[in-house]
C-alpha cells in the first residue's frame, strides 16, 4: 500500500449554523448603515436638533443591533458535531 | 485559573500549523472557568471576582471624589465630576430633562459598573468580560424593569398607566394585531433585549478576540504559517481597539435606553 492510500480521509463539514448566521448579518448590516445614514442626514438639516436625533438614533440603532446578536445564538446550536 | 492566557495555552498547546493537529477552535467552553475556591456547594469563579471588584472600585472611585466636595474641586472630584456630567449631559437630559436628575446617581452607578465590568475583557490578568455571562445580566435588567413599571404605576395610577399604553387613532381591525404585539414589545422584548444586547456584545467580542489570538499561537511555527500569523495579530489589535469603543457604546446605551424608558414611565407617550 502506498502511503497516499493509508493517510486517513481529510473530511470537510459545512458549519451550516455559521453560514446561516453570515445570512442573517446581512439585514442588520444594511439597517444600521440607513439609521446611521439617515441620522447624519438629519443632523446635518437641522443641527440645532442634533440632541433630540441622536437619541433617537442610539434606540433605533440598539433595535436594529439586537437582531444580530439574537442570530449569534445559531452557530452554537447549529455547529458541526 | 488567571486569565485567559491559560485557556489560550490550554487549548493551542503545543499545536501549531503543520503539526499534525486542527485548529483548536474556541467556543463555548471558554466562558466556563474551574472555581477559585469552595464553600460547600458554592462555587467563587473568576467572573464573580470580577464583578465583586467592579462593585468595589466604582464605590471606592466615587466615595474618594465625592467625600469631602470643595466648591473648587481639587484631584479626584475633578475627575468625578467629569464622569457624572457627562452622564447627565449626554445620557440623563435629552430623555428625561431636567426633572430627571433624582435618577442621576441610579443612572451615573449603572453606567460606570456596566462600563468597568466591560472593560475587564481587555485589561491584561482578568481579559474576561463578566457581563458575558447572563447571569450578571439579568439582574440589571429585572433591576432595569421594576423600576420603570413602578414608577409608571406610581405616576399614572394602575388603570392610567395601562390605558396610556392603549394605541389611540387606528381603526378597530388594526387592534387585533396591534394589541398582542403592544404586550409583547412590554412585557417581554423590552426587558429581554436590554439584557441580551449587553450580554451577547461582551459574549461576541470576548470570542473574537479569543479566536483571533488563538490563531496567532496556531499559526506561529517556523513555516509560511508565521506570515499569517503576523496578519492575525494585528487582527488581535484591531478587535482590541474595536472592543474598547464596543465596552464604552454597550454601557452608553444601556443606560440611554434606562433613562427613555423611565421616562415613557413618567409620562404618557402620545
Amino acid at each position: 500500500m502506498s502511503a497516499l492510500a493509508t493517510a486517513a480521509p481529510v473530511v470537510y463539514q459545512l458549519n451550516f449554523g455559521a453560514l446561516g448566521y453570515g445570512l442573517a448579518a446581512i439585514g442588520p448590516g444594511i439597517g444600521i448603515g440607513l439609521v446611521f445614514g439617515h441620522a447624519i442626514e438629519a443632523m446635518a438639516r437641522q443641527p440645532e436638533a442634533t440632541a433630540r436625533i441622536s437619541l433617537y438614533m442610539w434606540i433605533g440603532f440598539s433595535l436594529t443591533e439586537i437582531l444580530a446578536l439574537l442570530g449569534l445564538v445559531v452557530p452554537f446550536i447549529f455547529h458541526a458535531a | 485559573m488567571i486569565g485567559d492566557v491559560r485557556v489560550v495555552a490550554d487549548a493551542a498547546g503545543g499545536c501549531h500549523l503543520f503539526s499534525g493537529c486542527g485548529f483548536p477552535a474556541p467556543g463555548l467552553q471558554n466562558f466556563n472557568f474551574k472555581p477559585l475556591f469552595s464553600v460547600g456547594s458554592f462555587h467563587f469563579t473568576k467572573p464573580m471576582l470580577i464583578a465583586v471588584l467592579c462593585t468595589v472600585i466604582v464605590i471606592a472611585f466615587f466615595w474618594a471624589a465625592f467625600r469631602k466636595p470643595k466648591l473648587v474641586p481639587r484631584g479626584i472630584q475633578n475627575l468625578g465630576e467629569l464622569g457624572i456630567l457627562a452622564v447627565r449631559d449626554q445620557i440623563l437630559r435629552p430623555s428625561l430633562g431636567r426633572k430627571g436628575d433624582v435618577y442621576l446617581p441610579f443612572l451615573v452607578s449603572l453606567f460606570f459598573y456596566i462600563f468597568l465590568m466591560n472593560l475587564m475583557e481587555l485589561i491584561p490578568v482578568f481579559q474576561f468580560p463578566a457581563m458575558s455571562r447572563i447571569g450578571f445580566v439579568v439582574p440589571l435588567a429585572i433591576m432595569v424593569y421594576g423600576l420603570y413599571l413602578y414608577l409608571g404605576f406610581k405616576n399614572q395610577g394602575a388603570w392610567g398607566y395601562i390605558s396610556n399604553m392603549w394605541p389611540r387613532g387606528v381603526p378597530w381591525p388594526v387592534y387585533i394585531i396591534l394589541i398582542p404585539v403592544e404586550l409583547l414589545r412590554f412585557f417581554i422584548i423590552q426587558p429581554f433585549t436590554l439584557g441580551i444586547r449587553l450580554f451577547a456584545n461582551m459574549f461576541a467580542g470576548h470570542l473574537l478576540l479569543v479566536i483571533f489570538t488563538v490563531a496567532t499561537w496556531y499559526l506561529a511555527s517556523f513555516t509560511i504559517g508565521l506570515l499569517f500569523a503576523v496578519g492575525s495579530a494585528a487582527m488581535v489589535l484591531f478587535v482590541f481597539v474595536l472592543e474598547l469603543l464596543i465596552d464604552l457604546l454597550q454601557a452608553f446605551i444601556f443606560t440611554t435606553l434606562t433613562a427613555t424608558y423611565i421616562a415613557s414611565a413618567l409620562e404618557a407617550q402620545h
